[in-house]
């Protein structure tokens, strides 16, 4: 039973994770692996807030959420205009961005056992013989709140469609008169918000620094990899196998082990099936 | 009468040497010999004679840059067909290891596990990431970004091959004049074998499989067999450098899979100037001794080699190198236009 | 020998080819002729169907074990390397095992053999053509180089898309000789092309598609003379003469 509720928790915590990460994607094609740091970042403007500027909670939370989008924002206009359609030159911004984050925030001290982030709600309650902390609850319904708005936003709504058509094909969305580099910040934002809010939710669980940002983006990236890059079902689906895998590793195996499934799973799934489970684009390999 | 007013322009000429000593055939004095020989010898001679002058502590610098130049010769070496690696820290690790795990438990010398690992090292890489060959570039660089990661986590889990703690007391090198001339000469030797090869028909077919592998594809060449030497080549390089690291340090742990190792000859490629291979040379020799400078800024270093990267791809993609080769063949002047 | 049989999504497409035959192929813009090739020569994976090359099945099989088998096309939309010389552009083909094994050509020959390929395309050796950029090149050059290109593997079975589409009448004139005397001495051809004047000239058969299709099949007279053709070109005559 244990492993029912902690698989569950595991897997939305995954899920969250990872939703920022496959919009940016999902709308415009472009793999953002600042991803986990701007996670860790959000945090440490949250923390900041908190403590050196003394604002309350929610508006510490809400502040760092703009933030970070706003700082994703600026990332692609300050970044990545420039190599905008060059995939690996992308992914070596973006990545190395995270980078310098991470080692500057760790640089600056950012790693301790004052630097968290307070519980939403203290106490918890007992589902079936097994010990809950709100916490933990209130993850998962953001968690599923998230992806419920996620998919609504991306399935039904005029903007959603319209990102949507972006990725897809983007000359023709041009024509149609959508802009490209718009659509590309406000992805990049939207995902960095995304990154906040689920750093809000989680971070207090533990203590924060940077090599999460690390862990946070190999778990993204898997998450994204194994249920395909462009699918929001393939999101949830992978989250909840690698939440349960991770947990049953840790149950049967060891805890030490959990980091490796994520590892393993992308390239694992790189191999045998590389659009993933849910992924349209099955010919990787056949482009004409 | 509408006034025009008098605007420049910058006029690129070829200096006159060149025009003269391009081609074999014109070479006609000393001085166009010089103008040829002098930028191909100067960095070699340099090298070799700058150990006799430093002494200890900037002959470690040395070293170090003449491997994280091997790690950034095989970068620009995979990257030349195409394969673009954000984890160079695998094959530094891997031949790390190799050799540490043969000194360690066999007491093997340096004469010994330093070809065994480079062998080594590139058969693993070509093994490992063979299968990612098939997907588009995308896909290889993550798959490279993640596999020192996993080896790390792997090492530290299992407690294999030292585990967290590492492998300790192994051999040296017999004197600190071996180790700084293998260093320096591998770095040569490989530079100057990579930049010929790359011209040469060999060289010729991956610059293809770069530029549209479709097209080498139906010219009858298996490009993922091509691929996979390459990726051997690369391994191999880099498995020098690590099992070279381990002997000099005698030592080898969970931090040879470190992202410094990926990062710095990244850095150093992208800075230089990727596809000459000169360019990463270059970078190497000017990132290394500055992030040694700089020591006291510790962790912080790590940053400043992504500032750079991110930098060098932004603003100067063609590198330092081509910036200094223009320079050297070309002179500017402004010419008044209208 | 060589058999096709192919359903693939909208195609439905059968025929065989017997060796030293010169197929022309024809039909309107976007009725799967380029597919088709890109099927025979393993760009495309058929959904069903097969492909059988002198009795060995060589469905699914990877381009480059293709082209390695002897069957070696052009591209409609000419893929060269075009920051290479010229030459340069023959010594990958030139570098390929296929190549080896026929030639025994030993290192450093290549740039020779090269040369001396384009000289006999027609690339003017004394005057530096085959030295020039690809890139510099006009574009019946560049067609006659891609066709170099394909050449230098030897085929048994070359297969060319639409290599006039964009010349000069003067380049057509000199380059089609060139494909009669390789046919001449025998090489098996299948030729795409929408300059039916010229491709009537020397075809043996011709074969029709039109929306993915085989409407017609057999010598150029009677293919022009069917019904559907006719619709299918919308009221085109051409003279054969």
């Amino acid at each position: 039973m244990s492993l029912l509720i902690y698989g569950t928790i595991s897997s939305i915590v995954l899920a969250l994770y990872a939703a920022g990460f496959s919009l940016t994607y999902g709308i415009s094609g472009l793999a953002n692996f600042a991803h986990g740091a701007l996670y860790i970042l959000s945090g440490f403007i949250a923390w900041s807030f908190l403590n050196q500027v003394e604002l309350p909670y929610f508006l510490s939370a809400l502040l760092s959420i703009i933030i970070s989008g706003l700082i994703g924002f600026g990332i692609y206009w300050g970044l990545l205009l420039r190599v905008r359609g060059i995939p690996l030159a992308e992914l070596v911004v973006t990545f190395a961005a995270g980078v310098a984050i991470l080692e500057l925030l760790m640089w600056k001290g950012f790693y301790g056992i004052q630097y968290s982030l307070p519980l939403f709600m203290e106490g918890g309650v007992e589902i079936k013989g097994v010990a809950v902390d709100y916490q933990r609850l209130f993850v998962i319904g953001t968690g599923v709140v998230l992806v419920v708005l996620l998919w609504l936003f991306v399935h039904h709504t005029k903007i959603g469609l319209a990102f949507r058509g972006m990725a897809q094909n983007e000359r023709t969305a041009l024509s149609v008169g959508i802009e490209s580099d718009w659509i590309g910040s406000l992805s990049l934002a939207f995902g960095s918000a995304l990154a906040g809010v689920a750093a809000i939710v989680i971070l207090p669980m533990g203590l924060m620094e940077s090599a999460i940002g690390y862990e946070v983006l190999i778990y993204a990236l898997a998450v994204a990899i194994v249920g395909g890059l462009e699918s929001t079902s393939g999101v949830i689906v992978a989250s909840f196998i690698l939440g349960f895998g991770q947990v049953a590793t840790a149950k049967f195996l060891s805890a030490k082990w959990m980091i490796i499934v994520p590892l393993v799973a992308i390239i694992f799934v790189l191999v045998i099936r590389p659009s993933g489970l849910f992924g349209k684009f099955k010919e990787l390999e056949e482009r004409i | 009468m509408a006034e025009v007013e008098a605007r420049y322009r910058k006029k690129r000429l070829d200096r006159g040497i060149k025009a003269r000593a391009d081609t074999i055939f014109a070479i006609a004095s000393y001085r166009d010999i010089l103008y040829l020989l002098l930028p191909r010898a100067l960095p070699v001679i340099l090298l070799l004679v700058l150990p006799l002058l430093f002494k200890g502590y900037w002959n470690k610098v040395i070293i170090y840059s003449c491997m994280i130049g091997l790690l950034a010769l095989s970068w620009d070496f995979l990257a030349s067909c195409g394969l673009f690696s954000l984890g160079q820290s695998l094959f530094f690790g891997l031949g790390a290891y190799v050799a540490g795990t043969l000194s360690y438990y066999f007491h093997w010398s340096p004469i010994f596990t330093i070809p065994i690992a480079v062998l080594g090292g590139g058969l693993l890489s070509a093994g490992l990431l063979s299968p990612v060959l098939r997907l588009r570039g995308v896909y290889f660089a993550m798959v490279t970004l993640m596999m020192p990661l996993l080896f790390m986590k792997m090492i530290e889990t299992t407690g294999l091959v030292g585990g967290s703690h590492g492998l300790s007391s192994l051999t040296p090198f017999p004197n600190e004049w071996v180790a700084i001339y293998l260093a320096v000469g591998a770095f040569l030797v490989c530079l100057f074998v990579f930049r010929r090869a790359i011209n040469e028909d060999y060289g010729l077919v991956l610059r293809a499989i770069r530029d549209d592998d479709r097209a080498v594809m139906s010219a009858a060449i298996n490009i993922y067999w091509r691929k996979t030497q390459a990726l051997f080549v690369a391994g191999a390089v880099g498995g020098f450098a690590g099992a070279f690291m381990t002997h000099h340090y005698q030592f080898v742990g969970m931090s040879v899979f470190a992202l410094d190792y990926s990062i710095l000859p990244l850095a150093a490629s992208a800075l230089g100037g990727p596809g000459t291979f000169a360019g990463p040379a270059l970078g190497s020799m000017i990132l290394v001794p500055l992030s040694e400078a700089l020591r006291a800024l510790g962790g912080l270093r790590i940053a400043l080699y992504c500032f750079i990267l991110i930098l060098s791809v932004i603003a100067l993609p063609e590198g330092i190198f081509h910036y200094i080769e223009r320079k050297y063949h070309q002179f500017e002047r402004l010419v008044r236009v209208g | 020998m060589k058999h096709f049989g192919g359903v693939q999504a909208v195609h439905d497409v059968s025929f065989s080819l017997r060796r030293g035959e010169f197929l022309g192929i024809i039909g309107p813009n976007g009725s799967g002729k380029t597919t088709l090739v890109n099927l025979i020569t393993g760009f495309v994976r058929p959904d069903s169907g097969k492909i059988i090359y002198r009795g060995k099945n060589i469905t699914g099989k990877k381009p480059y074990t293709i082209a390695g088998l002897g069957i070696v096309r052009t591209f409609q939309m000419v893929r060269l390397f075009y920051n290479l010389p010229a030459y340069k552009n023959l010594i990958i083909p030139l570098s390929s095992s296929r190549v080896k094994k026929l030639r025994g050509g030993k290192y450093g020959e290549r740039d020779d053999v090269a040369v001396d390929l384009l000289d006999d395309m027609g690339f003017e050796r004394d005057s530096f053509v085959p030295y020039k950029l690809a890139g510099s090149l006009p574009h019946g050059y560049l067609k006659r180089l891609d066709l170099a290109r394909a050449m230098a593997l030897r085929p048994d079975l070359l297969i060319l898309d639409e290599l006039f589409s964009g010349m000069a009448m003067s380049e057509v004139a000199s380059t089609l000789p060139l494909i009669e005397k390789f046919h001449e001495e025998g090489l098996t051809i299948i030729m795409i092309e929408h300059r039916l004047k010229e491709l009537f000239r020397v075809v043996d058969r011709v074969m029709v598609l039109n929306f993915g299709e085989k409407i017609a099949g057999g010598s150029p007279q009677e293919v022009m003379s069917t019904e559907a053709v006719k619709k299918a070109y919308l009221g085109i005559e051409v003279e054969i003469g």
